[in-house]
């Protein structure tokens, strides 16, 4: 899933401030696994906007939907009426979400919400953590099902660097150090040969080194 | 034929090694370069230049490398993967070879979070290993990494470093072979402190063969007081000091000279370990003690070698 986290309270009020009629819009899918956009995030922060509307006198109406998913047309269309009402939407999904509003509505005003952060998965509850950088061209079938694209602070294809400790990577002891974390599991599996391997530089053009990306799948594409 | 550097020379006639570092400075000061340069000339076999160390933005270490050779002092110029994509790293792989600097230590690099500019983005185009790797393919095959010839290869020695005390050993053999078979011709290691735990390592290295397919050169830090002891041992990565040396460092009366005592011991003792090729030192903005602590470990005068 992609991860999102709210943006603090103060940065989202200082954005809507120039808007009267603010649209608070949830997202259905990933921001609301992630506990950053989903129907509770969108209603808390529209009763926000409202209490500090009350607090400082600003003229501002919040009002408050959620659709299944942001960056689908098909369910900002159900919609349409409210967004046309709203002077700006205070989107609460992903980047795509936002974007997409933005290009069904091109006159209309989006804001984000959330800051989106990766593609990844609850370790434990409210805990999430990074797996795919979305680099075109998956190398896990060599790395033990580990990506030290997304999980190496430096992204090094071929091994460790120096600064590991005790299978703590340099930069933050909560973080693994993903090539550790490889090790042990090709090792588990009877492959750590992968590891042994040289790998060559990689072909980063197929992701976001090669420009933006768009893919078309033959066959149904029309 | 392949022109040696001078450290490739002393190495290949068996000699022990003796490099040492330098830091380049955080200004365009080139009197202090040469000034440090100055301390080295006839102390050190080759001064590794290191390249924005911990992140932190200094003069460039080919420039520095190339100021520091004016002098008359060899350079093993380092380079990170951190900073630059392939196009720049083999770009001045060129450079560097056109300014006369021979030997090129290949190194990931500290994440820019340990310097001034965490906000930075890293690079990481290459790693290490595929640097190693690059550079070899550059001078013995004349290829670039798109595989386009190059008609004027760079000649360099190419070095890689090595982690005596990181955990699991076998990880990071695994490592090191892959620089060796990459192109890796020697290696400088993190400091040893802990020369039983260095002396492990090695004989695990000799297990593997590599100390007959690479020169190892036994990193050391010359240690100064019980202060900056503790807190290497507290922030560097990688370093490990065994808490007796720091208690005998507590009890000196004169700490300075306790740590070159300490210093020299662990040069004594690493150099009789077999598959050592040689030292290096890294003096950690103090290069003004390198001569002492060579001249007392008994490895002054340098040899004078015929290169090829």
């Amino acid at each position: 899933m992609i991860v999102g986290q709210e943006k603090p309270v103060t940065e989202l009020l200082d954005m809507i401030k120039p808007y009267k009629r603010v649209l608070v819009l949830g997202c259905g899918t990933c921001t609301t696994v992630s506990l950053a956009g989903g129907q509770k995030e969108a209603e808390f922060m529209s009763a926000l906007i409202k209490l500090n509307a009350a607090k400082t006198g600003q003229d501002v109406t919040a009002t408050t939907e959620t659709v299944k998913r942001q960056c689908e047309w098909e369910f900002l269309d159900d919609i349409a009426d409210l967004i046309e009402q709203a002077d700006a939407v205070l989107s609460f999904a992903c980047g795509v979400g936002i974007q997409a509003i933005a290009e069904r509505y091109p006159d209309k005003v989006v804001l984000p919400g959330v800051n989106t952060k990766f593609m990844g998965m609850p370790i434990e509850t409210g805990v999430f953590q990074v797996r795919c950088a979305g680099c075109g061209n998956c190398i896990l079938d060599k790395r033990g099902g580990i990506c030290p694209i997304a999980r190496c602070s430096k992204s090094l294809l071929n091994g460790p660097c120096g600064g590991a400790e005790d299978g703590k990577c340099e930069v933050n002891p909560e973080i693994d150090c993903a090539w550790y974390l490889i090790y042990n599991r090709l090792k588990a599996i009877g492959r750590l040969d992968d590891m042994k391997q040289f790998f060559e530089p990689k072909d980063w053009s197929y992701g976001r080194d090669g420009g933006a990306r768009k893919l078309r799948k033959e066959g149904i594409a029309l | 034929m392949t022109a040696l550097s001078h450290l490739q020379s002393v190495l290949e006639q068996g000699h022990f090694a003796v490099t040492a570092e330098i830091g380049p400075p955080m200004s365009a000061n080139v009197n202090l370069i040469r000034q440090k340069a100055g301390y080295y000339n006839g102390y050190v076999d080759a001064a590794n230049i290191t390249d924005n160390q911990s992140a932190v933005v200094c003069m460039s270490s080919i420039a520095t490398a190339a100021i520091v050779q004016q002098e008359g002092v060899e350079t093993v110029f380092q380079m990170t993967c951190r900073d630059r994509n392939r196009i720049a790293l083999q770009s001045d792989i060129l450079g560097a070879a056109g300014l006369g600097l021979k030997n090129l230590l290949c190194l990931s690099g500290d994440h820019q979070s340990f310097g001034n500019d965490p906000q930075a983005k890293n690079v990481y185009d290459l790693d290490s290993i595929q640097l190693i790797h690059t550079v070899k393919g550059m001078r013995d095959d004349k290829r670039f990494i798109n595989g386009k010839e190059i008609k004027t290869e760079p000649q360099v020695f190419i070095g890689a470093a090595a982690h005596p005390f990181a955990q699991p050993t076998e990880l990071y053999l695994i490592s090191m072979g892959k620089k060796i078979a990459a192109g890796a011709q020697f290696f400088q290691t993190q400091a040893i402190f802990d020369v039983e735990g260095f002396g492990n390592w090695m004989k695990a290295v000799r297990g593997m063969g590599y100390h007959k397919q690479t020169y190892i050169l036994a990193g050391i830090i010359p240690i100064k007081t019980a202060r900056s002891l503790k807190i290497m041992n507290d922030t560097v990565a990688g370093i490990r000091i065994p808490p007796d040396l720091i208690k005998r460092m507590d009890s000196a009366d004169n700490q300075e000279e306790e740590g070159m005592r300490i210093t020299l011991e662990i040069i004594e003792a690493v150099r009789k370990i077999d598959g050592v090729a040689g030292i290096h030192l890294m003096p950690v903005s103090s290069e003004q003690i390198t001569p002492a602590v060579v001249e007392r470990a008994g490895l002054y005068p340098r040899p004078q070698v015929e290169v090829q």
